[in-house]
């Protein structure tokens, strides 16, 4: 994608927000150690393309669902990292009130509509929010994030193919970064690629580097814009790969050293960094205020949510039943 | 008010065309219940009156339908979706169980699931193991969405048309056996309040509890009972959730007496949950053990021979209650 069709605006604000993302993550990382943040939670280094390159393509009224690895998602769309804080810290203030911490980030306002740490429970559900659009006749369109791990799941197959048929407004997103927990793909999935699996669906399946933000938007635009026309559903299989081990744990040694260290050179950040000041969009100077200004941000956040109150039980039982 | 006799099927005909009238954002989706109506013909006329758009066949992917059926809701549709047979929920359980009850709660209140799964328990039709499943205790220990358990033509249209309103989950339990069973139901429009049991039969002797198809049961027992003397008052909770404890409490402090006809398991089943509420909170009042009819501990059998033993009947209850009120008199 020609980096000078952009606008600085959008370019900056993709920068932003992959940032964003990084130092939360990192921030998220070191309070878990030494426990601030209860629980369990999975963290998005490395994969922060994926989610900035598709949000950038999204309406603000666009939805998107996602997953028990979702920080990068939610922050990408727009949900204010004071408020996700505040949640990880299970705090009253919280996005979802302290009640479903790291795993089920849900602010519509933005455009959130839900995650679900159930690997590909929300992708049914994404179909469903798409059958609402359709039904009213809104030109919105549903973002379903999901890893590799969960193309292995009925629950995928069965939302695919409902998908299809009915012809709705979502846009499937695999991030494929090869590894459910410790299992490789080419121990999981018999199909030869992941993205083949959308052939079985009659819809079309694109593979995009998932570590370089603007082929990922440039793809995500064309699935979006599709959905929006009317087309129908498109799969989009970026290949990534996750820095961390897949929770705060270290659960032993299932990928080579050479093959992480190769995808750490490939850090989305840096090459999105580099590509722009290469091509002079940006300045340098431009940027390091994007980086201040996140650090800024964070600190505020966890500031924010060390302040708030903890959820209690009494609390937490209102919001059992709508009564 | 004019007052008619229709059946089961046709009062949850009545109330879903009602609230498809009503409400735009109603609609329905499940295995054959549009071209065909149903395999049961519950929804029979409503594809021709609505069309493939509100009356939506869906392929055989019960994990779709109520997942789908979710993502409706929270996108602010009022989506009906069918589930042919209770055992099929079980094809659907991730989202059953791990979505459509946790959503609100997990969002802090961000979101409402206003859906309806409708089932049936298929009582009654020889159908074996994996076609006659009764498990509402299961879905009453999942705290989250609503669970309606009609036993007449009243209930079932007054019922589904509060869980079409109501801003909660719920999940409709109907019976196959109940279908063609006939009833009075008024023309005028009418709701039932979800939570609110109903005395079917008032008597002074001795408690019967009853859901979905035991209430008929209970009721022609009582019939025969009373004529032995023996005046028994039936107690229908037509919610399993949200429940209604004080009618029940109160029939057993009336009474003294408490003993329940369920079809589903015994061990852990419904009236496990039952008795426990009575000796909790009316225990003082009570002259005899709670005593439990149910379903054999045991998958269902298919020989009708078997399968007519496997539930408790009408003959089991009679014979329960007279000897429950002759050694407490």
């Amino acid at each position: 994608m020609d980096v000078k069709s952009l606008s600085k605006e959008l370019l900056l604000d993709m920068y932003y927000k992959m940032v964003l993302i990084r130092r939360f993550e990192e921030k998220l990382v070191e309070l878990y150690r030494i426990g601030k943040i209860p629980g369990i939670a999975h963290g998005y280094i490395g994969e922060e393309a994926v989610a900035v390159g598709v949000c950038s393509a999204l309406r603000k009224d666009d939805y998107i669902l996602s997953t028990h690895r979702g920080h990068g998602h939610s922050l990408a769309k727009g949900v204010d990292p004071k408020y996700l804080m505040a949640e990880l810290m299970a705090r009253k203030t919280g996005v979802c009130k302290g009640i479903g911490g790291s795993m089920h980030s849900t602010e519509p306002e933005v455009g959130v509509i839900f995650s679900s740490a159930i690997v590909a429970g929300s992708i049914p559900i994404a179909v469903g929010v798409a059958l609402a659009f359709k039904m009213r006749r809104e030109d919105r369109v549903v973002v379903s994030f999901f890893g590799d791990g969960a193309t292995n799941r009925g629950t995928f197959h069965e939302a695919l193919n409902l998908a299809s048929l009915w012809k709705l407004p979502v846009v499937f997103v695999c991030e494929n970064n090869f590894y459910a927990i410790s299992t490789h793909i080419s121990k999981s999935i018999s199909a030869k690629e992941i993205v083949d699996r959308a052939i079985a669906y009659n819809m079309p399946g694109k593979v995009v580097d998932g570590n370089d933000v603007l082929a990922v938007y440039e793809v995500a635009l064309e699935a979006v814009e599709r959905a929006r026309r009317g087309g129908g559903p498109t799969f989009i299989e970026a290949r990534t790969y996750r820095w961390l081990d897949h929770g705060m744990y270290y659960l032993g040694k299932y990928r080579p050293d050479e093959e992480v260290l190769a995808w750490k050179q490939r850090c989305p950040i840096k090459l999105f960094k580099e590509r722009l000041l290469r091509e002079g969009v940006v300045t340098e100077q431009e940027l390091e205020m994007v980086d201040v200004r996140v650090l800024q941000e964070i600190e505020e956040a966890v500031k924010f949510a060390e302040e708030s109150e903890e959820t209690d039980l009494e609390f937490a039982k209102q919001f059992v039943y709508v009564r | 008010m004019v007052v008619r006799e229709i059946t089961y099927a046709e009062a949850i005909r009545e109330a879903l065309r009602e609230e498809m009238l009503r409400d735009e954002r109603v609609f329905l989706l499940g295995e054959d219940i549009g071209l065909i109506g149903g395999v049961f013909k519950v929804t029979q006329g409503l594809y021709e009156e609505f069309g493939p758009e509100r009356v939506r066949d869906t392929p055989i992917s019960e994990e779709a339908i109520i997942g789908a059926a979710i993502g409706a809701a929270i996108a602010g549709m009022r989506p009906v979706a069918e589930i042919m047979y209770m055992d099929f929920l079980m094809c659907g359980a991730d989202e059953l169980i791990n979505h459509l009850p946790k959503i609100r709660f997990m969002t802090g209140g961000k979101l409402k699931v206003p859906a309806v799964i409708r089932t049936q328990c298929a009582f009654y039709r020889y159908a074996a193991a994996q076609h006659s499943q009764c498990f509402p205790a299961f879905l009453m220990n999942t705290p989250g969405f609503y669970i309606e358990v009609p036993s007449t033509p009243y209930d079932a249209k007054g019922l589904l048309k509060s869980a079409i309103r109501d801003e909660n989950p719920d999940i409709f339990i109907e019976s196959a056996a109940l279908y063609r069973v006939r009833g009075p139901v008024p023309t005028e429009e009418y709701l039932i309040p979800l939570g609110v049991a109903d005395v079917k039969k008032e008597g002074k002797d001795v408690t019967v509890f009853a859901f979905s198809i035991m209430v008929h049961v209970a009721l022609s027992a009582a019939k025969k009972l009373e004529v032995e003397g023996i005046s028994v008052e039936v107690i229908d909770p037509r919610t399993l959730n949200p429940f209604d404890k004080k009618t029940l409490i109160e029939s057993v402090k009336k009474t003294g007496r408490l003993v329940i006809i369920e079809p589903d398991h015994k061990t852990a089943g419904v009236g496990a949950e039952v008795a426990a509420i009575a000796v909790e909170e009316a225990y003082e009042y009570l002259k005899a053990p709670v005593i439990r009819l149910a379903a054999e501990d045991m998958p269902a059998p298919f020989s009708p021979k078997a399968y007519n033993a496997f539930l408790p009947n009408e003959e089991k209850l009679i014979n329960t209650i007279k000897s429950l009120v002759k050694r407490s008199k």
